[in-house]
């Protein structure tokens, strides 16, 4: 069988995200095989995205290490930041000054030569570079253009600033969760918000490149990652529609599973997570620790009675888990029929057979990082078109030549021309002006002496 | 009105929520979206609470209204030959079939993906499970908080002192519904250029592994430098900046900044300008990990915020482009001025529950509608669609119904 093409082979995307949200969205797009752009510039520093680039190794030092190879920012530390590299995979990085005009000639360039332009910039950062849809929809009628910010492009909000911790309090999913007894101060921040917004951006964008085969017509699309949020618990919405009642948070506990909950295990920090679907499951939750009296007991028949009387069955279930390997614990109950799981911490997921028999890792050698191994595509799966990092996060301007040359068509001379105006080049600015005062200083020093 | 996904017709085997919230992103985009429930009671989700004015009845199950608009429901009984034989006559000119049946289900029904592959080559076969079709936990049972729990999250969620604690609901089956719609609708993007279909083996267990809140990035870090994020309750800055939850005059709101040159935003939301340039707060040792000075700025600003109402400090802090947020109860949000100007909330009618608000849509897109009918009742379309796709008459219909087909 020929071999079949990705399903988004041929859509190139430029991407112009920051953060967390956008780039979940594009790697998304990106493992299924769409040509991403991400736009770097040598005069901005993108820091939520690639990391502050003047970042010390005593300051990662103080940080514990942070987000870099063993702890070690390196002299390029924006090509070397975890949180980067991950969501980097199967990306290209062009490098384009959008404050001088020859660089929107650049932009508008690839905008005629591309299928989407993708962004999740703070409220008017596109429309104030010139960016904005009336613009490049006329540069390319079948573009489709998405912007993703915290509250949408209209309404009272629109302007307002926010990671996804602040969007989920708005919307209403940070009074859902918590421990009950516990002050709301107490909130872990989650970013909740840049996971289901990435993914239903991505989305998205397929929806209206799926369109636009049939209509020939290019679109923008209005996304709120506050209103996205607001479709994840529908359960509290509906209950709020239908009876005018306001939940608040049930920590780890739900009425329709009993009982349910988190237990020490043997060991430091070790949890078992245990949610019984029903009197069956209960059954062999008793079974398996040996305390059949607990089955036949009046208080714990029937889910809705088991809810009410946790805090008695909480106790024995500790009890019996405390002596217990939480993996062996979860094997055990898994096989009696019990809906259990062991609460992974990132190591324990990076060793998990399971993961490792569906090959979700993939060692992959970055040009600065060195090899390592990466969680590859998350639904990756396809019988016959498999994802696969096929190729590391790129490098600040990696792939100017190839886009300016190959993509965009200019000549060699102009391409220079580019390189030597500091449009196109794999090094900040003012990282390098700053290197050549030190080098200069140096240099004087040695001739000092 | 018009349609980013008219004409595309998805054959939807799932229920519970994951499969559903996918399917529901179909449908409302205008996908013709034929929920295909078991004639004995459906999709579980019906009988799952809050139930409209608390009645536990399968047509008021507002988890299942929700995830289920725009559908229409056909009963099919899949164990008998002749529900089997209605199915892969459906499957003949369909695009999509989504399925969250345990690994084993469709294969012992004869409906693997080699056998709906045969009848058409072109449809896009999504098979959704808790971890996947292959691997030693296939058959392992799953529910939202093993889900999190599995994830690498969960762990890092929570007090120090406490137990590791889920997020609200069941909130991450429906992050992995709309990682699975991107997915399915990729694959059919790249049908519709081909002309092959295949089949996607789609694990709640990786998409939870890889999800972009904290888990994703913390897999690399502990790859390149042996870190491991730990529970630490509020606390994840190492400067004084007011990060978290705080309280207002009448409620809390949510702080956060992710870079440390926001000082002077910080002062000018509690009215003292006069600290933006006090080196007792700014000089380099003072401003990072000064536990004392940090505690000073919380008095501050807890002074400051209580003398205001939660709605307040998020405008006052916006103006001043501090990122805040108001924690806001679902009475707050439904009474949102933001929310209501952007038409956030659907009415939809239901013969059950009469006009009720909704959550609406998650996107607008400019040359696109969004709609917002009702979820079907049980068995609601059956005859309509089998009539329709099929051309089977009333005589066939009393023969299938009497076989327990339908």
């Amino acid at each position: 069988m020929a071999a079949l093409s990705l399903p988004l082979a041929g859509i190139r995307i430029i991407d112009m995200t920051v953060v967390w949200a956008g780039p979940f969205a594009t790697v998304l797009l990106g493992d299924m095989g769409a040509e991403i752009v991400r736009i770097d510039s040598l005069q901005h520093h993108d820091v939520n995205t690639r990391g502050n680039p003047n970042i010390t190794s005593e300051q990662v030092r103080s940080q514990g290490g942070g987000v870099f190879p063993n702890g070690d920012p390196g002299a390029d530390p924006w090509n070397r930041s975890a949180s980067f590299n991950t969501t980097g995979r199967n990306k290209k990085s062009i490098t384009i000054d959008l404050t001088r005009p020859e660089g929107m000639a650049v932009f508008f360039r690839l905008v005629e030569r591309s299928d989407v332009f993708i962004e999740n910039n703070a409220p008017d950062v596109v429309n104030r570079l010139g960016l904005g849809w009336d613009v490049l929809k006329r540069v390319n009628p079948r573009l489709v253009m998405i912007s993703m910010p915290a509250f949408g492009g209209t309404g009272p909000y629109h302007h307002f600033r926010a990671y996804g911790a602040n969007m989920e309090a708005v919307v209403g999913h940070t009074l859902l969760r918590g421990y009950p007894d516990t002050d709301p101060t107490n909130t872990t921040n989650v970013f909740f918000a840049d996971a289901t917004g990435g993914a239903a951006a991505a989305f998205a964008v397929v929806t209206a490149l799926y369109q636009r085969d049939r209509t020939g017509e290019g679109q923008f699309i209005d996304m709120s990652l506050a209103e996205n949020v607001g479709h994840t618990f529908s359960q509290a919405m509906m209950d709020y529609s239908m009876n005018g009642r306001v939940q608040t948070t049930l920590g780890n506990r739900d009425p329709s599973r009993a009982p349910q909950g988190v237990y020490p295990c043997a060991g430091d920090d070790s949890w078992l997570a245990i949610s019984c679907r029903d009197d069956a499951e209960f059954a062999a939750l008793c079974s398996v620790m040996g305390r059949l009296d607990l089955a036949a007991d009046p208080r714990f028949a029937g889910t809705l009675a088991r809810y009410h009387h946790q805090d008695e069955l909480d106790a024995a279930i500790a009890a019996w888990t405390a002596g217990q390997d939480h993996y062996t614990a979860f094997h055990l109950l898994q096989q009696a029929g019990v809906t259990a799981a062991p609460v992974l911490t990132i190591p324990e997921v990076a060793a998990d057979p399971h993961l490792h028999a569906r090959g979700m890792w993939q060692r992959v050698e970055h040009p600065a990082t060195g090899a390592h191994a990466y969680l590859g595509p998350i639904a990756g799966h396809l019988s016959k078109t498999p994802l696969r990092i096929w190729a590391p996060a790129p490098l600040l301007g990696q792939d100017n030549e190839y886009l300016y040359r190959e993509v965009l068509g200019y000549s060699e001379e102009e391409y220079r021309w580019f390189v030597d105006h500091d449009f196109a080049g794999d090094l900040y600015i003012d990282v390098r002006e700053r290197r050549r005062a030190a080098e200069q200083a140096a240099s004087v020093g040695t001739v000092d002496k | 009105m018009t349609f980013a996904l008219e004409g595309v017709k998805v054959l939807d085997l799932t229920h519970h929520i994951a499969g559903p919230y996918c399917t529901k992103l179909f449908a409302d985009y205008g996908a013709d979206v034929v929920k295909v429930e078991r004639p004995d009671g459906g999709d579980p989700a019906r009988r799952m609470g809050p139930f409209f004015h608390d009645d536990p009845h399968s047509e008021k199950s507002g988890l299942f209204l929700h995830l289920n608009t725009n559908k229409r429901s056909v009963t099919l009984n899949l164990k008998t030959t002749a529900g089997r034989g209605l199915l892969l006559d459906l499957v003949r000119d369909a695009d999509i079939l989504v399925e969250n049946f345990s690994p084993r289900v469709m294969p012992s029904l004869g409906l693997d993906y080699a056998t709906i592959e045969a009848v058409n080559p072109r449809l896009v076969m999504a098979s959704i499970s808790n971890y996947g079709a292959t691997g030693p936990y296939r058959d392992y049972r799953m529910s939202e908080m093993t889900l999190y729990a599995m994830g690498g999250t969960m762990h890092a969620t929570g007090l120090p002192e406490r137990e590791p604690l889920k997020l609200a609901l069941t909130v991450e089956q429906f992050y992995a519904g709309k990682v699975i719609a991107a997915a399915v609708m990729g694959a059919l993007f790249g049908a519709s250029r081909t002309g092959a279909g295949q089949h996607l083996d789609l694990a709640l267990f990786e998409i939870m592994v890889g999800n972009q809140d904290r888990g994703a990035q913390a897999n690399t870090i502990y790859k390149y430098n042996g870190n491991v994020p730990y529970r630490r309750g509020a606390d994840s800055v190492r400067n004084i900046l007011p990060v978290g939850v705080y309280p207002a005059s009448d409620g809390y709101v949510q702080l956060f900044a992710l870079q440390p040159r926001v000082w002077d935003r910080v002062c000018r939301m509690i009215d003292r300008p006069d600290l933006i340039d006090d080196p007792h707060f700014t000089e380099p040792k003072q401003f990072f990990g000064n536990m004392e000075v940090k505690a000073e700025v919380d008095a501050l600003v807890l002074e400051w915020l209580l003398q205001h109402t939660k709605r307040d400090v998020m405008e006052k802090a916006q103006s001043v482009g501090y990122f805040c947020g108001a924690l806001n109860s679902m009475e707050d949000v439904f009474n949102d001025p933001h929310l209501a100007a952007r038409g956030y909330f659907a009415t939809v009618d239901h013969p059950y529950t009469g006009p009720l608000r909704y959550p609406g849509a998650p996107f607008r897109m400019e040359h696109a509608d969004w709609r917002a009918g009702r979820a079907p009742l049980l068995g609601e379309h059956t005859y309509e669609v089998l009539t329709e796709r099929l051309g089977l008459s009333g005589p066939d219909l009393a023969r299938l119904r009497a076989q327990g087909a339908i």
